[in-house]
């Protein structure tokens, strides 16, 4: 039987989950289809600038979120959503959304989108294959595997910088690969703290060509364009993310050039009764402050139209 | 009974190496405080349980086991390994939904 909600939130992460606490406390009966409670801020080893905490583990920070919305009676369900399409019209004369995921297929009077970003592959050989058996892209969940090993980190921003200094707690050498020949959008602080460490060795117009490893065991190394071999246990990817795009290419959502979602003041996409939020949108600061802001507002917005058209 | 049950280092070669010579045995690294380890466990149990016996789960915390961990090459959680006949025949890394889980054990047993 198809289940009939106010609203159906795609996406668990805090702008996901922020729009589950409003949609809770204003009564609404209220769905979230997300995988992975808490979202990219889960792989983070620490938050410093979300207000009320002066650090924060990614992990402790979504656990409370996720008891939060919880603790509000909001069903958080672990669904991939495979589509969204506009059907009919209810008893108010208003179109509903029908929500199919691999397992269920739902009715909501509105809908959310706040399924964020996708982190980067390099897409070279090994990556695939060696997945959880060398290759990583989450250090704050994978770097104890390595105490005493080698590990590379690749990437040149905050969270590869991060990534690598966490790493550097466990193992006994780590290689920050990078393709430009300096940091350029690293924070100077992540930079300084990686210069101090002794264990931390960067690599400059690095370019990963293949990850190599033995048969049957994990990764033994990698070899870069220029011939350049790095032996090594461990590689975690750091190299940014891109938008998830599946659902809003179906639905024609109108997005930016780069593939995010475009929103008013509101969270209003182009589409009625669609709503974003997160580091999904066309927002020009993507923290997890600024994701739980929009997913307020996009809750209140749902809101304030169900009230609306019920009366 | 449950086809559900947590194994560790001492227990390690008898509840799931030998056990799988009889019935295909999973076995779950994860951790407590991994969050992905958090969703699909519950969402293994659940599928497990609908194979009524026809394959075992077991729940190994790599904090607590980690000779097992490393010496099946865990270097991620949640890591998920198919053993069938003492031997690992696949894997996968990260929370799967419900259906590629069903679809995942399907084809291995």
């Amino acid at each position: 039987m198809t289940k009939e909600y106010d609203l159906i939130i795609v996406g668990a992460g805090p702008a996901g989950m922020t729009a589950g606490i409003y949609a809770g406390r204003y009564m609404l009966n209220t769905l979230i289809l997300g995988m992975l409670p808490g979202g990219m801020i889960t792989e983070s080893h620490k938050m410093c600038n979300f207000p009320t905490y002066e650090e924060i583990s990614g992990t402790e920070f979504s656990q409370k979120l996720f008891k939060q919305v919880q603790n509000l009676g909001v069903k958080v369900s672990p669904e991939q959503v495979e589509n969204i399409e506009k059907v009919g019209e209810n008893s108010n004369d208003k179109e509903e959304f029908k929500i199919k995921t691999s397992s269920n297929e739902y009715i909501a009077k509105k809908v959310i989108i706040a399924t964020g970003t996708e982190k980067n592959k390099l897409n070279v050989p090994g990556e695939k294959e060696f997945l959880g058996r060398g290759v990583s892209y989450c250090a704050t969940c994978d770097a104890a595997f390595y105490k005493d090993l080698a590990g590379g980190v690749v990437g040149g921003g905050d969270a590869a910088l991060s990534s690598a200094l966490l790493l550097s707690e466990y193992a006994n050498k780590v290689y920050v690969i990078y393709r430009k020949d300096k940091f350029r959008k690293a924070n100077a602080s992540w930079i300084k703290q990686a210069e101090e460490k002794e264990n931390i060795e960067f690599v400059f117009n690095a370019v990963p060509k293949e990850i190599y490893g033995g048969e049957g065991k994990g990764v033994k190394g990698l070899e870069l364009e220029d011939g350049r071999k790095i032996d090594l246990e461990g590689i975690f990817v750091e190299i940014g993310a891109t938008p998830e795009q599946k659902l809003s290419k179906e639905m024609g959502l109108e997005t930016d050039e780069k593939g995010f979602i475009k929103v008013n003041k509101k969270q209003e996409t182009n589409f009625e009764g669609v709503y974003a939020a997160g580091d999904i949108t066309d927002n020009p600061l993507r923290q997890v402050v600024t994701a739980a802001g929009q997913g307020a507002v996009a809750a209140h917005m749902a809101y304030e139209t169900i009230t609306k058209e019920n009366n | 009974m449950t086809n559900t049950y947590e194994v560790n280092d001492a227990n390690f070669d008898r509840k799931v190496i030998e056990q799988s010579k009889e019935t295909p045995v999973i076995v779950d690294f994860y951790a407590n405080w991994c969050m992905p380890c958090q969703i699909l466990g519950p969402l293994l149990e659940k599928v497990v349980e609908s194979y009524e016996g026809k394959v075992a789960l077991a729940k190994c915390n790599v904090d607590d086991s980690r000779e097992s961990a490393s010496k099946h090459g865990v270097r991620g959680i949640p890591s998920v390994k198919m053993i069938k006949n003492g031997e690992v025949v696949d894997e996968f890394t990260g929370a799967l939904p419900e259906e590629e889980i069903k679809g995942w054990i399907d084809k291995n047993i």
